[in-house]
């Protein structure tokens, strides 16, 4: 058929893409190959001179080992902390973002405001917050973690869902309040379920940021609530002999961010530009 | 008729006194919580540390007196501390531009039609997402001068036995560190910059085209104006990631050799945490406070990030 036949040129130039393609993707994954077989090699593969590139055999005692020492705790404390605190931070901050939409509630210095508190470094307030902490006794607590992680991702929803908000057609609300719907109402039946998929999107994202968090988690966490970025540098040791249990935990931790980016692919590029750059 | 029913709907719901007061205030109402746990968490501990930035408390004197702006004057006679600012200058002057370059790169690569782009894409973000620790330990494994296998490939390549101690020679300590941090980030800006791409006004493309413009003209005069706003939103926000990296480097070389990758977050940890100069690692918040928002206001004035 003459339809399907392309040119010589154009197919050489698609081939050569896609070797291109093929040759970056591997280059960029293969640190996460190499990882994912770690987790799967005895301690005499792990230490082999030259370095094994497949296992002889797919084995778990790696991932056992963690659930025997009860490692893994890790990870739970991680669901729990980002979970948590994502929720909440979804729930206050989009009400937050429909008032300065809707009502332009401190015009645009809030905004900006709030912006700009997602742009203060970590490191400039862990110190006094860990003091304070101390003194209010909440080091080492879920509470004062997932009030941490809150703060930190509310800017990020209200910037955000403000975003998803102002898109929302204004007619819809008007109507819905003519026909004697309350603000309450509004909110709840007409730009929720607008929005909804927005606000699943942003919900990933604070999960991830809450979940990748080390800095806070390393300074507010001792022993009851460390969160699973903390556990896997207790086994940095100055022996390399844990690498197993680094691969493995890291494999963990990695797969709930995995499963959570790919169902909102859709939304990676507006969630990861602020908003700036609509995918 | 519709109207009819629905005024008559809104008449029996007349909102009790309560109700009205909620529903006026309710612009205000609906922002508190979210305002209150920002200032709780954000502007708090600020101010207490302001106020103790002008005091002398370290681990052993809890001396609550104040004395001005000594420890800010201390600042300017704190090597350690203009050399971790420099660590911090230089580990963002090269991985910025790499980072944009290489992503702009892949973008090229996959802007045409592609089957199977998705799959790429998918693949391709996954160092993006993952943990900055979880990058930094999967290099410190990769870098492992026995069992890791860069040194493998290195020498299969080199047809001789290349032993190269990444993270603990000063000669290779920031390029591990930087090609950790542009393994990790280029995906960033490959996602940003192709979605840029796929915006640009294709009628203006097809023209350059058949005019027989040369690839670098449609680069400079259609392309590069088009996605410059996505650039600069790009750079600003990995701009300001890189200023406080923090992650990458600890899991990496926890600053050594010495105190060579420290960078200026890894200083004010290991004052605050490490010496607990209290009052002292307070000051040099400050700065890092100061020396952001100047940038950050300077960039976003220029840009106008707002919408």
């Amino acid at each position: 058929m003459k339809v399907g036949k392309l040119p010589a040129r154009k197919v050489r130039i698609l081939g050569l893409r896609y070797l291109g393609a093929t040759v970056v993707t591997l280059l960029f994954l293969f640190p996460v190959y190499w990882l994912f077989m770690i987790s799967f090699k005895t301690p005499d593969e792990i230490y082999h001179v030259p370095p094994l590139w497949v296992p002889a055999q797919i084995q778990f005692s790696n991932y056992y080992v963690l659930f025997k020492d009860g490692d893994v705790v890790a990870i739970l404390n991680s669901l729990i902390v980002a979970g948590v605190s994502s929720g909440i931070a979804i729930v206050l901050g989009t009400l937050c973002a429909y008032s300065l939409a809707r009502f332009g509630t401190g015009g645009e210095n809030l905004a900006m405001w709030i912006i700009s508190q997602r742009m203060i470094p970590p490191i400039a307030v862990v110190f006094p917050i860990f003091l304070l902490y101390v003194h209010f006794g909440m080091v080492d607590g879920f509470f004062g973690l997932i009030l941490l992680y809150t703060a930190f991702n509310l800017p990020y929803v209200i910037w955000m869902m403000r975003g998803y908000i102002v898109d929302v057609p204004l007619e819809l609300e008007e109507s819905a309040l003519v026909d004697g719907l309350n603000r309450w109402e509004v909110i709840w039946k007409v730009v929720f379920p607008m929005v909804r998929s927005g606000l699943m999107a942003t919900s990933v994202f604070t999960f991830v940021f809450a979940w990748n968090d080390f800095l806070f988690a390393l300074v507010l966490t001792r022993t009851e609530v460390i969160t699973f970025p903390v556990q896997l540098t207790h086994y940095f040791g100055g022996q390399s002999n844990f690498w197993g249990k680094i691969a493995a935990m890291s494999v963990l931790g990695t797969l709930p961010i995995f499963v959570a980016v790919s169902v909102m692919q859709r939304y990676l590029v507006r969630g990861i530009s602020l908003g700036a750059v609509k995918g | 008729m519709t109207l009819a029913t629905s005024l008559n709907g809104a008449e029996q719901r007349r909102p009790s006194r309560l109700g009205r007061m909620l529903e006026d205030r309710l612009p205000y109402l609906i922002v508190a919580p979210a305002i209150f746990i920002l200032l709780l968490v954000g502007l708090f501990p600020l101010i207490y540390s302001l106020v103790v930035s002008f005091q002398r408390i370290t681990m052993t004197d809890n001396d609550t007196s104040f004395v001005g702006l000594l420890n800010y004057a201390e600042l300017f006679r704190d090597t350690r501390l203009w050399a971790s600012l420099g660590h911090t200058a230089i580990i963002t002057a090269v991985a910025l531009p790499l980072e944009l370059l290489i992503g702009f790169l892949m973008a090229q690569l996959f802007i045409d039609r592609l089957p199977g782009r998705q799959l790429f894409v998918a693949l391709l973000v996954l160092p993006t997402v993952i943990s900055p620790i979880v990058a930094g330990a999967t290099w410190r494994l990769m870098f492992d001068v026995r069992f890791g296998p860069i040194g493998q490939i290195l020498s299969f390549f080199a047809g001789e036995p290349v032993r190269i101690l990444w993270t603990v020679n000063p000669a290779y300590v920031y390029p591990a560190i930087i090609i950790c941090e542009v393994w990790q980030w280029s995906p960033f800006m490959f996602l940003l910059l192709l979605a840029a791409l796929s915006n640009v006004d294709q009628s203006q493309l097809e023209a350059a085209e058949i005019d027989g413009a040369s690839y670098l003209r449609v680069l400079r005069a259609i392309i590069l104006p088009s996605i410059a706003p996505v650039i600069a939103v790009a750079c600003l926000i990995r701009g300001l990631d890189l200023v406080r990296i923090f992650d990458i480097i600890w899991a990496l070389t926890e600053g050594g050799p010495g105190s060579m990758t420290e960078t200026i977050s890894l200083y004010t940890y290991v004052q605050g945490f490490s010496q607990f100069e209290i009052s002292y690692t307070a000051a040099i918040s400050f700065l890092v406070i100061a020396l952001l928002t100047i940038i950050t206001t300077l960039v976003l004035k220029r840009m106008e990030l707002a919408r």
